[in-house]
């Protein structure tokens, strides 16, 4: 009998521990969460080991993303790895599992692989910070909450990740918690982030009560077979699941917090505020890209909107985020903001990618993105280190010799940022720019096109004042290269940053995103396979270098014009320029860039009145009605009616007995009647 | 002419009430020996009163038990306390309205009640010694061995409860 | 008019009723006591009554057993207010509020 039962079980249990190659996902996702509860737990005190925790977990954790990669990324298999049922309620059941496909796998490498390297550069860069063990139990923290959203299969397990990251970039900006500037930035943004979060569960209520499902195989299934499921709601649901992406990945109007997120420490910038989180709301729209591909369809309270869709609108935004972003960033002086507001440009430009119907671009242009922007906050935070905090650049200068090593992989970076033919920024961008113009958006193409030029600019005027002219302070006169645990991960990403895209990744993507759909077939060139991957990658290096000219180039050949265009008057402003010449060209538009255009300003004058306004509403009612009228009335009546029953309690016996024979009398009468 | 029962029950049934008023609410004196005194004159007519109803025994032992055992027990510890504090209270206006109303109202529910009742077929018992003692001693065994139980207990509470000092 | 278990009943009522009255009414424990003593015997003629009436003796059966309880419950009674007595110095309910909080 128990052994019966006992062979039952195994049998039942087998398929749940039979190794699969995609259950490497799970020791992917759970290593950073071991590592973070182990130094928590065990090595609090110990930098050494705690760094050793850290870093092991993330470095195996890449090390088997890799393995992932060879495993599914190459190959067309989407696997799901077991999942586990973690919550029932109703007719909602909610299974913690794992997606394992191209795009995951591809966002697994990016993020365990910045995290890796980040993670060695806050060796030299956090070295004798008080709370060193605490920063690697936040970065493995948020390295596992990311890891989280890019496997999740369902959207509730996605935003349950996505509030974790929320967590920990909290934790991160406020590191230095002691600075108020540093409290105040974590705050904003992990309120901000909340607007954006709340929109984005409402889209998951919406996508559950309509749909019945919240598992994106499933979901994605659904839609096919039935492309009116979500009925004239699709369009909203897409909208506020976007709103998750806005605040995650800082669209206008929830842009603001991400400048003011630059008071964490610079490798937390990197990780975080530039590579992974950020992205993770472009990753969110490519996962759920399905969910746009319906046609629009409103409420009539929207109805105007007409034939407009949702992607449309959030083309529009990104492409103006990006632009109001690159406008900001061309008269900021701190070297991190600047950077920060091109990382919001950069945003804008992959949102606006997703809208234009490119989800392939956005990612393409996130993963090349990754690299070069972690190397730039890495370098400017090598920078920042090597001039004691210095974060103005135009109290730098001359950097050039100094820090020949950081100098030389900022450029590179800033090469690769601005698309530089042939490093891995050109090809991605270009492939927004040809999303844009073969999806008929020929506005936000030249929208593109005039942020190209921007960016050159603002990149150029950065590296040409902090690095080259003359030192313009004391800090930077005595600045000197970073340690090699601070240039090595600076190096080792300037690989990527130059090279990513000689892979054929832009193919390995269109194909991820329109292998089943007919009308982009033409697009997709062959089968990828390890096979044809390597033989791209040697043979046909040649092919792909000069594959964008080929193939379409009047994206390319703008572009590249663009960059010209703004090098040569990035160059014929600031060579050597001692003070910064635009004030004085620009005037009033210069005075609005450098202060943001305002936008905080008008969001203290409009919300935070508002806010409080809400605030003294409900805390009156909080103190008048809850407080005053329920709980004191219920504790005020208990009191009165138990000071009125006291009377009755005099102690006297015979007023009891009174009482009491008046009760028998009383019960005898109604017996009788 | 009412019968000679009859006129006795009236009799008796008087002297009860009035002993029993005097007792409780004597309004020439409220020492408690007056009381127990009435108490014991009260006792002795309800005794009367249980000869007419032919239950003789449960007279005797009306008589014995209560006007001689209790009390005696309440005049030994009415002398014991010397009380003597209640005759110089005042009496409490209040306590003796609401106690007279309440009481007044019980008693009419009670006599209300019974007029309303309709008396059964009247048969007849006497209940003399032998009977009574036959009956207690078959059915009502178990019963009246407890209460010799009962009354050990009272008995050795009482002691412990009267000692000065528990040890 | 003929006496009957009417009648007996209706004194009995009224003796419960003298009974009650000096409970309710007088101070001294010791009347009260014998107001209770009232009240058991008013029942004890109810019973002998009711007994007489019905051809049964398990009224009366019940009235001894009452007799001998009283008689036991006296004996107590009368043992506590004495040890009241002995730790209040006072015999009088008015005394005696130490139910009230």
């Amino acid at each position: 009998m128990d052994a019966h039962a006992a062979h039952h079980a195994v049998t039942a249990a087998a398929p749940a521990f039979s190794s699969r190659p995609e259950d490497i996902a799970w020791f992917i996702l759970l290593l950073p969460l071991i590592a973070a509860a182990g130094i928590t737990l065990l090595v609090r005190r110990s930098n050494f080991l705690a760094a050793t925790f850290s870093l092991a977990a993330t470095t195996t954790a890449f090390i088997l993303s890799f393995v992932l990669f060879l495993t599914f990324g190459l190959g067309d298999a989407t696997a799901a790895a077991t999942p586990f049922a973690w919550l029932h309620a109703g007719d909602l059941a909610v299974n913690l599992g794992v997606t394992v496909d191209k795009l995951s796998t591809l966002m697994l490498l990016v993020v365990t692989g910045v995290s890796a390297l980040v993670q060695v550069y806050s060796l030299g860069y956090m070295h004798g910070d008080r709370s060193f063990p605490r920063f690697f139990v936040g970065l493995s923290l948020f390295t596992f909450s990311m890891l989280g959203i890019v496997l999740a299969d369902n959207l509730v397990m996605m935003f349950l990740f996505w509030e974790l990251v929320g967590v920990s970039s909290w934790l991160l900006i406020g590191f230095w918690y002691e600075k108020e500037s540093a409290a105040d930035a974590a705050k904003k943004a992990f309120l901000t982030n909340r607007l954006g979060d709340f929109g984005f569960l409402l889209g998951i209520i919406l996508i559950w009560a309509a749909a019945g499902t919240v598992n994106f195989a499933e979901l994605s299934q659904k839609l096919g077979a039935h492309p009116d499921l979500l009925g004239n709601l699709s369009s909203v649901a897409g909208l506020l699941v976007f709103m998750g992406a806005m605040g995650k990945s800082a669209q206008f109007p929830l842009h603001v917090w991400l400048p003011d997120a630059m008071e964490g420490p610079t490798p937390v910038s990197a990780l975080i505020h530039a590579a992974t989180m950020v992205a993770a709301g472009v990753y969110m729209l490519c996962r759920v890209f399905f969910l746009y591909q319906v046609d629009p369809a409103w409420p009539v309270a929207l109805s105007f909107l007409g034939s407009i869709s949702a992607l449309d609108i959030i083309a529009a935004l990104g492409g103006f985020t990006a632009l109001l972003a690159a406008l900001m960033a061309i008269q900021q002086n701190d070297i991190k903001r600047i950077l920060a507001y091109s990382t919001l440009s950069q945003l804008g430009y992959m949102v606006m990618a997703v809208g234009c119907g490119g989800p392939d671009a956005a990612m393409y242009h996130l993963t090349t993105h990754a690299g070069f922007k972690a190397l730039l906050f890495l370098g400017a935070g090598s920078v920042i280190h090597a001039c004691h905090h210095e974060q103005d650049i135009w109290k730098m200068g001359g950097l050039r010799s100094v820090m020949p090593k950081t100098f030389l992989t900022f450029a590179l970076g800033t090469a690769a940022l601005i698309g530089l033919p042939p490093l891995s920024g050109f090809y991605s961008k270009d492939s927004v720019l040809l999303a844009a113009l073969e999806n008929g958006h020929p506005v936000l193409f030249g929208l593109g096109v005039l942020i190209a030029a921007m960016t050159t600019f603002y990149m150029v005027r950065l590296v040409l004042v902090a690095f080259l002219g003359t030192n313009r302070s004391e800090a930077a006169g005595h600045a000197h290269e970073s340690p090699g645990s601070m240039t090595w991960p600076l190096i080792l990403l300037a690989v990527p940053s130059v090279a990513l895209a000689w892979l054929p990744l832009g193919d390995y993507l269109r194909h991820h995103f329109f292998s089943d759909h007919a009308h982009h077939a033409a697009a997709v060139s062959d089968e990828i396979s390890v096979g044809a991957s390597l033989s791209a990658l040697f043979g046909g290096l040649n092919q792909i270098l000069f594959e964008p000219f080929n193939h379409a180039p009047l994206p390319a050949v703008m572009g590249t014009g663009a960059l010209l265009i703004g090098a040569w008057v990035a160059v014929t402003l600031y060579w050597k320029a001692e003070r910064d010449p635009l004030p004085k060209l620009l005037g009033a538009l210069a005075r609005g860039m450098k202060n943001r255009f305002y936008f905080d300003e008008l969001y203290e004058a409009v919300f935070i009145p508002l806010h409080d306004l809400v605030a003294r509403f409900a805390d009156g009612f909080d103190r008048w009605v809850v407080s005053g009228l329920v709980v004191r009335g219920v504790h005020g009546s208990t009191e009165l009616l138990g000071r009125t029953l006291r009377i009755l309690q005099s102690g006297n016996l015979q007023t009891y007995t009174f009482l009491f024979v008046a009760g028998v009398a009383l019960v005898v009468l109604l017996a009788l009647k | 002419m009412p019968a000679l029962p009859d006129l006795l029950f009236y009799a008796f049934a008087g002297l009860t009430l009035l002993f029993g008023f005097l007792c409780v609410a004597n309004p020439l004196t409220r020492n408690p020996v007056t009381s127990a005194m009435f108490l014991v004159l009260t006792i002795c007519s309800l005794a009367g009163l249980f000869v007419l109803l032919n239950a003789f025994f449960l007279a005797a032992v009306q008589v014995l038990v209560y006007a001689g055992a209790v009390m005696v027990l309440f005049l030994f510890v009415i002398m014991l306390l010397d009380l003597k504090e209640e005759e110089r209270r005042q009496l409490n206006k209040v306590a003796l309205g609401a106690g007279s109303v309440a009481v007044a109202v019980i008693a009419g529910i009670l006599i209300k009640a019974v007029m309303s009742a309709k008396p059964a077929a009247e048969q007849l018992v006497e209940g003399t010694t032998k009977p009574l003692g036959r009956i207690l001693f078959t059915q009502y065994l178990l019963p009246f061995e407890i209460l010799s139980l009962l009354l050990l207990v009272a008995m050795v509470g009482v002691i412990l409860l009267s000692k000065k000092e528990l040890k | 008019m003929q006496v009957g278990l009417h009648h007996y009943l209706v004194v009995s009522a009224l003796l419960f009723s003298l009974g009650l009255l000096g409970v309710l009414a007088r101070r001294n424990l010791l009347v009260i006591y014998m107001g209770l003593e009232l009240m058991l015997n008013a029942a004890n003629l109810a019973l002998v009554a009711f007994s007489r009436y019905n051809a049964n003796l398990n009224g009366q059966v019940m009235v001894f057993f009452i007799i001998t309880v009283a008689a036991a419950e006296v004996a107590v009674g009368l043992s506590l207010i004495v040890a009241l007595y002995r730790k209040r110095q006072s015999a009088h309910v008015e005394d005696l509020t130490s139910l009230k909080l």
